[in-house]
């Protein structure tokens, strides 16, 4: 369905990664915001503040992370798009509601701008160094799905996109923008509304008495959802539970359940991962990348290039799921993967993983604080292919 | 007898005991039974809260229950309402959201003392600070019931709990005064010996717009009962009863819990306050004019 038009601010914008998600966002429907300040992401919450009223929906500054995380859950299931916002200290509050947010399917899309970690680190600096905290954060076994958009444009745009894979998948959708994407100024094209593509929730048609809450059939593993105050008398739960939402603690409904909710991710991984190619047929080295340091290796891909070295750039604008198929056809083809991140080597460890020693995975790390040096990338492109 | 009248009679049975047990519709009785012990007092409670649904007139579509974790957090699986059994601590915000977003709703967190006193004690200093439109019944049977009888906020000092094996040493919070202090607009305090008052005051509750905070005093015998050689549940009813004092409009400051001693009962507070959704629809409608439409008003959706 196309988007609602009071949540979108057609025209052609010149605005921040964190005020274009939150346009992103009020595009595609989201009106229940529960949030907690916190650098450097606070800008996206303030701007739902101002927009929300006018708009129509609501936003509110709970009392912490933990508030927050869990009343977004308590505004999905009382029938609103929902969203929250935060970066490391907060993401990390947020970890057990991220867990309930999973095995209660409920959709939700949680904004992470990483800044330097561990723990108060680096406030206002960018960093990519909470991936692996976004795919294994909460405890449990759980498949999250989590983009990296590298632009405001694509703040806007794959906030879209978030929102329709939560809905569609009913699991929560991590956001993952860095301070320098959140903070950077540039041109953000917002179209008018009958171009925006939204998915709905998927609401159940069935009758109270006839519906169960968790319902799933082999063909489609995504249950339909209702809201309270519908008439279902629905049961929701965090304890392992059956179709009907009841406790059912046994070893048979546990893997029944947790199966399906990893599975209805990693058996459909293909039709979510979504990755740019440039330059990867015929290349000898492939840079991996993703957010905003897919725009650093840019450069330094350009740069090789100019130097006659036949590079390629897979950028990942879907992390979770992980290209596994892509990377692993493209193995046996180059010399070398060079994965740079602002991180000391996280998603370099899923490239290795699927590589699997067919070609070398050189990693280019970073501690954090600002982005990679475009040399430091073209270095180990020079290494990889030597 | 004939077989014909047998079945009669069994039938009169059957109707006299829908009849007389009206808190089976308000159940989920294909959840039953329930996870409680013999003599535990939170059943009493959720007796009491379906007989003010009854009394109350309200439909049932209408009624949201959200509970934390616990031996009372169970509370909201069994009862045949939408039902939202959450996280540890965090029901007051859940249900916070839930409000906010399907404002017609009627939400009504039911949890444990610790539930909501210790780890949710932000959330519920928060809540009542907002005056957001929620109905709190804390079950309080001085004690983590559901992880074995650990010391909690509302422990008075003196009896022994897993985690304070010599003896509780720390002070203990007075709930309504806490509620209060905050902002709530409705506080009372019963017990299970109360159940008429009780459930008056959760019908109240109900009908009560802003943040009503309702404490209910209930035996704990597994644990709290048995390891201080306090009896079993009827004994601590029997306690309930002889050291209760009624005193509607106590001020909260005087209502401090001590180790089996008098407990001061009563509805203490009743006022009015614009709730959270009140104060915004007024002052966005005040600020940005007719660009503002007041959400949730209308047919209660917005
Ligand atoms: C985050 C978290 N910490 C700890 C627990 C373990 N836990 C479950 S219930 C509970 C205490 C419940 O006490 P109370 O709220 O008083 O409820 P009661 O069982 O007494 O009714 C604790 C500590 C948990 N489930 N989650
Ligand atoms: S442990 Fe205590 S609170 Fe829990 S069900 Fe048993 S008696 Fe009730
Ligand atoms: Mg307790």
């Amino acid at each position: 369905m196309q988007a609602d038009p009071k949540g979108v601010l057609t025209g052609i914008h010149f605005m921040d990664g964190d005020h274009a998600a939150c346009e992103g966002a009020l595009a595609a429907g989201c009106r229940f915001v529960a949030g907690y300040p916190i650098t450097p992401s606070t800008e996206i919450v303030e701007r739902f503040a101002a927009r929300i009223p006018t708009v129509g929906g609501v936003f509110i500054q709970m009392e912490d992370e933990l508030a927050a995380s869990i009343a977004i859950q308590g505004g999905a299931w009382g029938g609103k798009k929902v969203m929250s916002v935060s970066s490391g200290p907060g993401i990390s509050l947020m970890m057990e509601h991220l867990g309930y947010a999973f095995i209660t399917e409920t959709p939700s899309v949680w904004v992470n701008v990483q800044r330097g970690g561990p723990s108060t680190g680096l406030p206002t600096q960018p960093a990519q160094a909470d991936m692996m905290q976004a795919k294994w954060g909460s405890h449990g076994d759980f498949e999250v799905i989590a983009l990296a958009p590298n632009s405001p444009q694509e703040c806007f745009d794959l906030m879209i996109t978030a929102f329709n894979l939560t809905e569609t998948w009913r699991v929560p959708v991590m956001f993952m923008m860095d301070e320098v994407v959140g903070h950077m100024t540039e041109r953000v094209e917002i179209p008018p509304p009958e171009k925006i593509e939204v998915v709905d929730r998927k609401w159940t048609t069935k009758k109270p008495g006839e519906y169960k809450p968790f319902e799933t059939t082999p063909e489609d593993p995504v249950p339909f959802m209702t809201k309270a105050g519908d008439g279902h008398r629905i049961h929701v739960t965090g304890l392992t539970h059956d179709e009907r939402g009841y406790p059912a603690m046994t070893v048979p409904a546990q893997d029944k359940l947790v199966k399906r909710l990893v599975y209805k991710i990693r058996d459909n991984a293909d039709k979510i991962v979504d990755v740019r190619e440039d330059g990867v047929e015929g290349a000898d080295v492939i840079v991996v990348s993703y957010g905003i340091t897919s725009r650093v290796a840019m450069a330094a891909v350009e740069q090789a290039r100019a130097k006659g070295i036949k590079v390629g750039h897979l950028r990942m604008v879907i992390c979770w799921p992980f290209p596994a198929k892509r990377i692993k056809e493209l193995a046996k083809k180059v010399k070398a993967f060079v994965v740079p991140e602002i991180n000391l080597g996280q998603m370099v460890l899923e490239v290795e993983r699927h590589v699997a020693g067919v070609a070398k995975v050189l990693h280019v790390g970073h501690a954090g604080g600002t982005v990679h040096e475009p040399d430091v990338i073209l270095e180990k492109i020079m290494e990889a292919v030597r | 007898m004939s077989e014909e009248m047998g079945l009669e009679m069994e039938q009169d049975l059957e109707r006299e005991c829908a009849l007389e047990n009206p808190v089976l519709p308000y159940l989920r009785q294909d959840r039953i039974p329930h996870i409680w012990c013999p003599g535990c007092g939170i059943g009493t409670t959720v007796n009491c809260f379906a007989r003010a649904l009854t009394e109350s007139g309200m439909n049932m579509d209408d009624i949201a229950i959200v509970s934390g974790i616990g031996c009372t957090g169970r509370v909201a699986g069994y009862l045949n309402l939408d039902s939202f059994h959450t996280t540890h601590g965090r029901a007051i915000p859940f249900a916070t959201g839930l409000k906010l977003a399907n404002p017609h709703m009627k939400v009504v967190v039911y949890s444990g003392d610790g539930d909501l006193s210790a780890i949710g004690g932000n959330h519920l200093l928060h809540a009542a600070r907002r005056n957001m439109d929620l109905m709190v019944v804390c079950v309080n049977n001085f004690t983590y019931g559901m992880t074995g009888g650990q010391v909690a906020p509302t422990t008075p000092t003196g009896p022994t709990q897993t985690t304070m094996p010599y003896g509780n040493f720390e002070s203990s919070f007075n709930l309504p005064a806490l509620a209060s202090a905050c902002g709530a607009v409705y506080v009372a305090r019963w017990t299970v010996y109360h159940v008429r008052q009780l459930a008056k005051a959760m019908r109240e509750g109900l009908q009560k717009k802003g943040f009503v905070f309702i404490e209910a005093l209930s035996p704990c015998p597994t644990l709290y009962s048995r390891r201080n050689r306090l009896g079993d549940g009827v004994d601590q009813v029997k306690y309930y009863k002889e050291r209760s004092i009624v005193k509607n409009g106590a001020d909260t400051k005087d209502v401090g819990l001590t180790y089996q001693g008098d407990i001061v009962v009563g509805k203490f507070v009743d006022r009015e306050r614009p709730t959270w959704m009140d104060s915004m629809n007024e002052h966005f409608t005040k600020v940005l004019g007719n660009k503002f439409t007041p959400y949730g008003v209308e047919n209660g959706q917005d």
